[in-house]
């Protein structure tokens, strides 16, 4: 079994947990009641694709290696650290105000649809399995998002200044999401991943035309990104970000509730 | 002189508070609250073949975010397979004080109910 379907499992996997548990920093805070309960099923969802993502890459893993413990959804969500993880350095950016949480979604959004649709297509049957189960909840994230970036930014003057302020913070961190690695290259010169570099334009224009709605200027393509974290080189927002949700398993091993 | 207190909950916390040396300048938060959206009624229709029913009511800007909203708040146990949603000041009510004229009449004829009728088992929702 080769390394780099369980590589490109995690970094998928990652991806979806680590935006889901920066989601659910929003429970109980939401602008709205209303909002507050979307947001967090947004998590529940990523959550649910981060399970079914983690038990194949723990399978692969078994099967790859027996000897050095059993791999289970769990010990990978939970007892990884930092630097193992292979998430995008877009997933792990602070929330902000509420601008900023919708934009962050919206980029990671309009990727996953156009990532998961192709997947769809995987010589990996559970790979592309997952890709059609989520795809329907990601086409409503897609949506939600997009008519948020919309209402904010064709707005009031206070939330197209908080939309400007959001697209400054995190378009820097957009590019890195069609850079391939080298797990990524390897699995989509095989049929069983995405060559991501292929979304690219498909993302801009979904990108271009939202913005276009919502009377924002959209940052020049050219524009510097910040690249790593799907090697496991991330912003100091991780660390802590993994110290509250990997908390409980690491202070009480094991423990169940 | 005005001193405000914002106490900031972890998830709140703006990026000028919350370390890193960022150099933005704090917002201020936004007074725009629910209380400026209109209410929405929500009706949900569980599945095909029946009437929408009425669920309960939410804030929403929009009929767009009504719909959503009730997706998220009404539907997330499967309850549902389409929703309707209307602004909660175009349902006019009945007058609570004309109630005995508007209803008793109907106590005491019983031969309105088409309980004398023996329906088949498979007919439901009757």
């Amino acid at each position: 079994m080769n390394q780099s379907i369980i590589d490109y499992t995690l970094h998928l996997a990652d991806n979806a947990l680590i935006i889901a548990q920066r989601n659910s920093e929003w429970c109980g805070h939401g602008p709205v009641l209303e909002q507050d309960i979307a947001i967090t099923n947004i998590s529940l969802d990523l959550i649910g694709q981060a399970r079914s993502l983690y038990q194949y890459a723990a399978e692969l893993i078994n099967s790859n290696n027996a000897s050095e413990g059993e791999a289970t959804e769990d010990t990978l969500a939970y007892l990884r650290d930092a630097r193992a993880f292979k998430n995008c350095l877009l997933t792990e950016q602070p929330n902000g105000d509420w601008a900023q949480t919708i934009l962050r979604q919206f980029f990671f959004s309009t990727y996953q649809y156009l990532l998961y649709q192709q997947s769809q297509q995987s010589t990996d049957a559970t790979l592309a399995a997952i890709a059609e189960k989520s795809l329907k909840e990601v086409t409503y994230h897609l949506r939600w998002s997009s008519e948020w970036v919309i209402r904010l930014g064709d707005g009031t003057e206070e939330s197209r200044n908080r939309m400007l302020n959001a697209i400054d913070e995190l378009w820097m961190y957009t590019g890195e999401m069609f850079i391939p690695v080298e797990y990524e290259s390897d699995v989509a010169a095989e049929g069983i991943g995405v060559d991501v570099t292929s979304l690219k334009d498909q993302w801009d224009q979904r990108v271009n035309e939202i913005f276009a709605e919502a009377t924002l200027p959209v940052p020049s393509a050219g524009a510097w990104s910040q690249t790593g974290g799907k090697e496991g080189i991330h912003t100091e927002h991780l660390g802590y970000i993994l110290a509250e949700l990997q908390f409980m398993q690491r202070a009480y091993p094991n423990s169940e509730w | 002189m005005n001193i405000q207190i914002r106490k900031y909950y972890y998830g709140d916390i703006p990026e000028d508070k919350g370390g890193g040396g960022s150099q933005k300048i704090a917002i201020t938060p936004s007074v725009s609250e629910a209380g400026d959206w209109p209410l929405w009624e929500v009706f949900i229709r569980s599945k095909q073949g029946i009437d929408h029913k009425h669920v309960g009511s939410l804030h929403a800007a929009d009929a767009q975010m009504a719909i959503e909203n009730a997706r998220d708040v009404y539907t997330r146990r499967m309850e549902g397979v389409s929703i309707w949603v209307v602004e909660s000041k175009y349902i006019h009510a009945s007058n609570p004080d004309e109630a005995a004229s508007l209803y008793e009449p109907a106590n005491d004829k019983v031969y309105r109910h088409p309980t004398f009728y023996d329906l088949p088992d498979e007919l439901t929702h009757m």
